[in-house]
């Protein structure tokens, strides 16, 4: 159970939490949690449900403020009010359940909120040529070939939406790049292609916090892992510093895990 | 951002489009929110051709548009809110209820029609941002707010009209200043070779025209669909739902206002007990047109037709001489078929992608 130093003379972490705190009334959600985000990066965040990643990922993206220690964007010490305030300060936020409007079309979805127009007083209309271009463009940037920019996203796999979010965070400029369980609810083909896109993001040069209980997953594009358990941190390591294996067990548990195995067996045994 | 971009070498664009040619024309067509409402359109005219002799001449063309006009001016709007995932069932009585301001108005105050016209106009979009500001601020089903505002102001409107004229109606202002200048303007005809067409068809395809531009081509249509196929989402991303909203209640509560004044101008005085049941009149005329009513999908067109199916079934029974109570059970039989049609056909279009 060690700190990882900073990697060499890097400039200040893009996200920074040190000790971080969070409480609902008398329960204690989240207690001395740290947390480093470099860019071109994956700070992987491994626990099981319960553990405190959704109150992590909610400090992070602007739902909740932390109740101690300290959160620093870029070497500043901040404290974000809203989602919005976390995307201006470049913190994009892909959740589990999508945030994307099925019935449109994907190019509309791409842009949604931040739609480019042309033209000037009631004629100021969506650049929908540049939309189109540019969505497919940015799309076959992170590898993916759509057919038609056309079709609902509705009619998309749950890995292809999700690199059409991740692709709509890396175009709008976002330096850090949150996934809340990219993975979960997917097989392992399309488990492994959002990965894919996991890992180019990080390649453009994103801090990317992958939320995840899967360690496999996990150790494919980690370079830092965080274990949290029961609000608390487990475990803090750097890739060079752990083994899958030694990860799969902390994860699922570590000595308990020992306890549960000797106790199986046993039972077996007899 | 930056540069360094880790995908495969993009291959071109013009790829890209060669596949894109192979999207076939017809399922393009399929995936048309409008096309059940065409093909119900077709056939009730196909239906009316042969059963009503009087229905192919161009004097019962104008009667059919007409009628179709009425409804369709506020199955426009009312389509889009349902596009943005909302109800409104105060928008039949908010007609009346706009002609009545415009008229009492204008006659106690004996001011110019205009200004009547004018606080109407400011009048019926308050209470559009009213229903929107309830909405938004309660988060209650618009189903109920706006079904209090629809009982308030069939309440309004009969107890201020008693209350100022007497009666159940207002007062003539025919003889008022301004009345031949604004009847132009929302009830006069135009004759186009021999036939007499009415202004409010201009109306129709004006607002047609204008809210197809909004939902395909501005931002604010692209926030209409948002807010109503996933409104969580388009909040996640920055899309001023609350803005859309209220917007959208001021879009029925204009059409309202259009309404109302040709209302008023077709006559000189208005009945303060109309309206009431036109509310399901414009919803039915926006799902025919393949509106969908849980929202996110829809189109301005679809209502148009809608609308025209309507016109064409409301007159058409008169043409061929049946008994009009016939009416009502035609167009719940054609609800149902354009619905189902729009259904599978969604299906269909979606599946084969």
């Amino acid at each position: 159970m060690t700190t990882p130093e900073p990697v060499d003379n890097a400039p200040a972490p893009l996200v920074e939490l040190d000790a971080v705190s969070k409480y609902y009334g008398n329960i204690r959600a989240l207690e001395g949690v740290s947390l480093t985000v470099h860019a071109g990066e994956v700070s992987c965040v491994l626990g099981d449900n319960g553990a405190g990643k959704s109150t992590l990922i909610k400090i992070i993206a602007g739902l909740h403020q932390h109740d101690a220690g300290s959160f620093r964007i870029e070497g500043e010490e901040a404290r974000l009010s809203n989602p919005r305030d976390a995307l201006d300060r470049g913190i994009a936020t892909v959740y589990q359940d999508l945030a994307v409007v099925p019935l449109m079309p994907v190019w509309r979805n791409f842009f949604l909120g931040s739609e480019p127009t042309r033209g000037t007083g009631p004629f100021k209309r969506l650049d929908v040529d540049r939309m189109r271009r540019t969505t497919r463009a940015e799309l076959l940037r992170m590898g993916i070939d759509l057919r038609d920019v056309d079709q609902p996203i509705g009619t998309l796999s749950g890995g292809e939406r999700q690199c059409v979010a991740i692709a709509r965070a890396v175009h709008f400029g976002a330096k850090v790049l949150v996934l809340d369980e990219p993975t979960a609810a997917l097989g392992v083909k399309q488990s492994g292609v959002v990965l894919k896109y996991v890992a180019a993001a990080r390649d453009a040069g994103l801090g990317v916090v992958l939320i995840t209980h899967n360690p496999h997953h996990a150790y494919l594009v980690g370079d830092r892992f965080v274990l949290l358990k029961r609000g608390t941190m487990a475990g803090s390591h750097l890739r060079s510093e752990i083994g899958l294996d030694e990860l799969t067990r902390q994860m699922a548990g570590g000595s308990e895990l020992d306890e549960l195995s000797h106790e199986l067996e046993r039972a077996q045994g007899e | 951002m930056s540069a360094t971009a880790p995908a495969p070498t993009p291959t071109s664009d013009k790829v890209a489009d060669e596949r894109l040619l192979k999207t076939s024309a017809l399922r393009k067509l399929l995936g048309r929110p409008e096309l059940g409402a065409v093909v119900g359109a077709i056939a009730v005219f196909v239906f009316f051709s042969f059963a009503a002799d009087s229905f192919l001449r161009a004097s019962s063309l104008s009667t059919v548009l007409y009628a179709s006009s009425t409804i369709g001016i506020m199955a426009v709007p009312v389509a889009l809110l349902m596009i943005g995932g909302e109800f409104d069932l105060s928008a039949g009585v908010l007609v009346t209820s706009s002609a009545l301001i415009s008229s009492m108005f204008s006659y106690q105050m004996t001011a110019n029609v205009w200004v009547g016209v004018g606080v109407s106009l400011l009048t019926t979009l308050a209470i559009g941002v009213f229903n929107g500001f309830m909405l938004t601020r309660t988060k209650l089903p618009s189903f109920i707010i706006t079904l209090g505002t629809f009982l308030m102001l069939t309440g309004l409107n009969l107890g201020f009209t008693k209350l100022i004229s007497g009666t159940v109606s207002t007062k003539s202002i025919a003889d008022m200043e301004g009345f031949e200048s604004a009847k132009v303007l929302f009830a006069s005809q135009f004759t186009i070779g021999g036939v007499a067409f009415k202004v409010t068809i201009l109306w129709w395809i004006a607002l047609v025209a204008i809210a197809t531009w909004v939902l395909l081509r501005t931002r604010a249509g692209n926030w209409i669909y948002a807010v109503g196929g996933n409104m969580d989402a388009a909040r996640a991303v920055g899309v001023p739902v609350i803005k859309t909203k209220i917007g959208l209640y001021m879009g029925v509560a204009f059409a309202a206002w259009v309404s109302g004044q040709h209302l008023l101008f077709s006559f000189d005085a208005v009945q303060s007990g109309e309206g009431v049941g036109n509310e399901l009149i414009y919803i039915v005329a926006a799902v025919i047109g393949g509106s969908l009513i849980t929202g996110g999908y829809g189109s301005a067109i679809g209502s148009a037709f809608g609308a025209f199916i309507f016109g064409m079934t409301g007159k058409g029974i008169v043409y061929a001489e049946w008994n009009a109570d016939w009416y009502k059970f035609f167009l719940g039989a054609m609800l149902l078929l354009a619905t189902l049609l729009n259904h599978w056909v969604r299906k269909r279009a979606e599946a084969t992608k």
